[in-house]
């Protein structure tokens, strides 16, 4: 029955492929129609910048193709703007006819846009957004990502924690999808290890007035508490458990996003801070060394975690491209290239699970100045457990 | 929830509720007495947290930064009424909704392209950064004792400005006519200039105080406009005591609602809106 479906599925998708290329064909058999859609604006807009970056330099270092073809982007900011996301993926799907969507950061934008690829079976590559459920419930055969689940750090941050002996922990995050799948892979991988968590403690999205919680923690006493929060949130967050003497009676864990590109903020309060994530300062491999290098000539920035995960959209695509050659843009052979994959990322080479999220290290790291500096592998070759995928 | 707990629970809604009665202060003056709908008073609360954060980087202490920035905003307040309010006062509310809601958006990318996306801490000065233990695992952050000493002078001020003084006399009066104050042989043009620009420099005021607590990040403004609206509105529109208590209103229901159903506490602050409005539509209190 499922592969009946599939079948159905497959034929389908090629029949559309089928139908539609002879227009393509006919103007431009080589090029590779890319859609960009990232937030070039709003708060988000450093990320979607670093992530367009990063694309861009892995075509570059190819000699500016992919797989011999030529890239053509198609750009649109989506403003981290679930209310404009559909109508946003439709214009690039519908009037410019993209073969690949590539977005986004927000996760609910990225299941608006996931739910357009599915509906167009348009082929699309997802940069970061951690929505479970774009690989879990929602997950679909042109759906890519290679970033990560939020499910992935927490988990491994669970472990960890209970690796160290802590036996209770109180997790704590915005009540928003994100923050809960974090904390639920903590809890998850701490009680897999013998922990327990105490208590699951939220605040309403983006309210960043700390001090009722803190004091709940202050109350509860466990042995370690996990946050999932990110951006002026997590800076005031760290700022405030420290000024609460909390921070040096209860260790503080986290997934990465707590301390990238946040620790200069937080002046002296994050230093030492543990947390998890598939990227980390002071990886020691010549991939990322060679990346790292290139980016920071190429534009004068440092590259960080969303550069990585753009570089490696641009190298599943090739990988899905060299199946067909120079060929038609046949999706069922790109996609079974693309699901065979091994990506050479600098974070450490990948794969990727048959819900299609990378099978990948996540490191454990530590806030050392401006740095999170790789400690050890917190859990390595972390598949997301992608509940309620059927493919 | 043991007694001690509960008692550093009540502390912390009495803080937050006068940091967010502090942010809420420079609109009381433009919307509550002038009348107009300000929604760029989250802008002027941010451009006071990145004034802080580029004058603390500049002179390294926070202090001299609020001295310098003060009065900056007072300038830039009085600017801004000259250049653009001063012809909003005869006209639509609708008007002044577009204005606003314009200027937030020039503000906003104005900052983007001033100082960038990225997140900033402005540190807290070395005088105040103490903090005093509580109970065994807690203690309380000085600097917040101290934001909360500002504001309760700050609201005692302001009533005393408002209705102890001739000039609080005048705005007063100004609010219910102008023209009978003009014809009085006031200069209602000068009175209004000083009144707005004070509303942004309080604005500031709340955004520099609040910058090394809240940290300094794009978008921070739209954060308090929503919540500086339903104070003044449920204090009564014109009142300091008012809003004074509205804060503290908040405070308490934000705080609690927090800790006790964690489940709505997005819900707790409009609750409370809800109830006071259906108990007294005109806020808590009303005046004239």
């Amino acid at each position: 029955m499922k592969q009946a479906r599939r079948n159905a599925v497959r034929t389908l998708a090629a029949l559309t492929v089928g139908a539609l290329l002879p227009i393509g064909a006919a103007q431009a058999a080589e090029k590779i129609k890319v859609g960009l859609m990232l937030p070039y604006t709003g708060t988000f807009a450093a990320l979607g910048t670093a992530i367009t970056n990063g694309f861009k330099q892995y075509v570059a270092e190819q000699g500016g193709t992919l797989a011999g073809r030529e890239v053509e982007y198609f750009v649109v900011d989506d403003e981290s703007d679930p209310a404009k996301a559909t109508e946003n993926a439709n214009k690039l799907v519908k009037r410019d006819q993209v073969d690949v969507l590539v977005g986004t950061v927000h996760s609910g934008v990225a299941l608006a846009m996931a739910k357009v690829a599915r509906d167009n079976k348009t082929l699309m590559i997802i940069p970061n957004a951690g929505a479970d459920e774009l690989t879990g419930p929602l997950c679909a055969p042109n759906v890519f990502r290679t970033s990560f689940s939020n499910w992935q750090p927490g988990y491994a941050m669970g472990k960890v924690a209970a690796e160290k002996g802590h036996k209770t922990a109180v997790t704590m995050s915005w009540k928003y999808a994100a923050g809960d799948e974090a904390s639920n892979g903590f809890a998850k991988g701490f009680e897999a290890s013998g922990g327990k968590v105490l208590k699951h403690l939220t605040l309403p999205f983006p309210n960043v007035e700390f001090q009722a919680l803190l004091t709940e923690i202050a109350s509860l006493k466990p042995e370690a508490v996990y946050v999932f929060f990110a951006g002026g949130g997590a800076v005031k967050f760290v700022k405030d458990y420290e000024a609460a003497g909390l921070k040096n009676s209860i260790p503080l864990y986290s997934s990465g996003f707590l301390t990238d590109g946040t620790l200069a903020a937080m002046g002296g309060s994050g230093e030492g801070l543990l947390t998890a994530l598939h990227y980390a300062d002071g990886l020691e491999n010549a991939k990322d060394k060679a990346f790292r290098n290139t980016y920071a000539t190429t534009y004068k920035l440092q590259p960080d975690v969303y550069a990585v995960q753009g570089y490696d959209a641009a190298q599943l695509l090739k990988a899905g491209l060299d199946a067909v050659k120079g060929g038609k843009l046949e999706q069922p052979a790109m996609i079974k290239a693309m699901e065979a994959a091994t990506i050479d990322s600098p974070r450490g080479a990948f794969t990727l699970s048959k819900a299609h999220n990378p099978v990948q290290d996540i490191y454990l790291r530590k806030a050392e100045g401006q740095e999170n500096k790789v400690v050890s592998v917190a859990a390595a070759k972390l598949a997301d457990p992608a509940r309620g995928c059927r493919m | 929830m043991d007694f001690t707990i509960f008692l550093i629970q009540i502390l912390n809604s009495l803080q937050y509720g006068l940091l967010l009665f502090l942010v809420a202060s420079g609109l009381t003056l433009v919307f509550g007495i002038m009348g107009i709908i300000n929604l760029a008073h989250g802008s002027f609360y941010m451009i006071g947290a990145y004034l802080a954060f580029a004058l603390t980087s500049l002179t390294g202490n926070l202090m001299l930064a609020i001295v310098l920035g003060l009065p900056l905003a007072f300038i830039f307040g009085a600017l801004l009424e000259w250049l653009l309010f001063a012809h909003l006062y005869k006209r639509d509310h609708l008007e002044q909704v577009l204005l606003t809601y314009g200027l937030i958006l020039i503000f906003e990318e104005l900052r983007s392209l001033a100082i960038g996306d990225d997140v900033h801490g402005v540190n807290i000065p070395a005088l105040f950064s103490a903090s005093i233990p509580l109970s065994d695992t807690l203690s309380y952050p000085v600097y917040r004792l101290l934001i909360s000493a500002v504001c309760i002078a700050l609201a005692v001020g302001l009533w005393w400005l408002m209705q102890r003084t001739r000039l609080g006399m005048m705005i007063r009066a100004g609010s219910h006519d102008r023209d009978m104050v003009q014809a009085l042989g006031i200069d209602i043009n000068l009175l209004y200039r000083t009144v707005f620009a004070l509303g942004v420099a309080l604005a500031a005021l709340a955004g520099m105080l609040a910058a090394p607590i809240s940290s300094v990040y794009p978008g921070m403004g739209g954060s308090v406009l929503i919540i500086s609206f339903v104070i003044v509105v449920i204090g009564g529109i014109g009142s300091v005591w008012g809003a004074l208590i509205a804060a503290l209103l908040i405070g308490f229901a934000d705080t609690f609602g927090k800790v006790l159903v964690p489940e709505f506490a997005g819900l707790a602050v409009y609750l409370v809106m809800a109830i006071v409005l259906l108990w007294r539509p005109e806020g808590i209190l009303k005046k004239g």
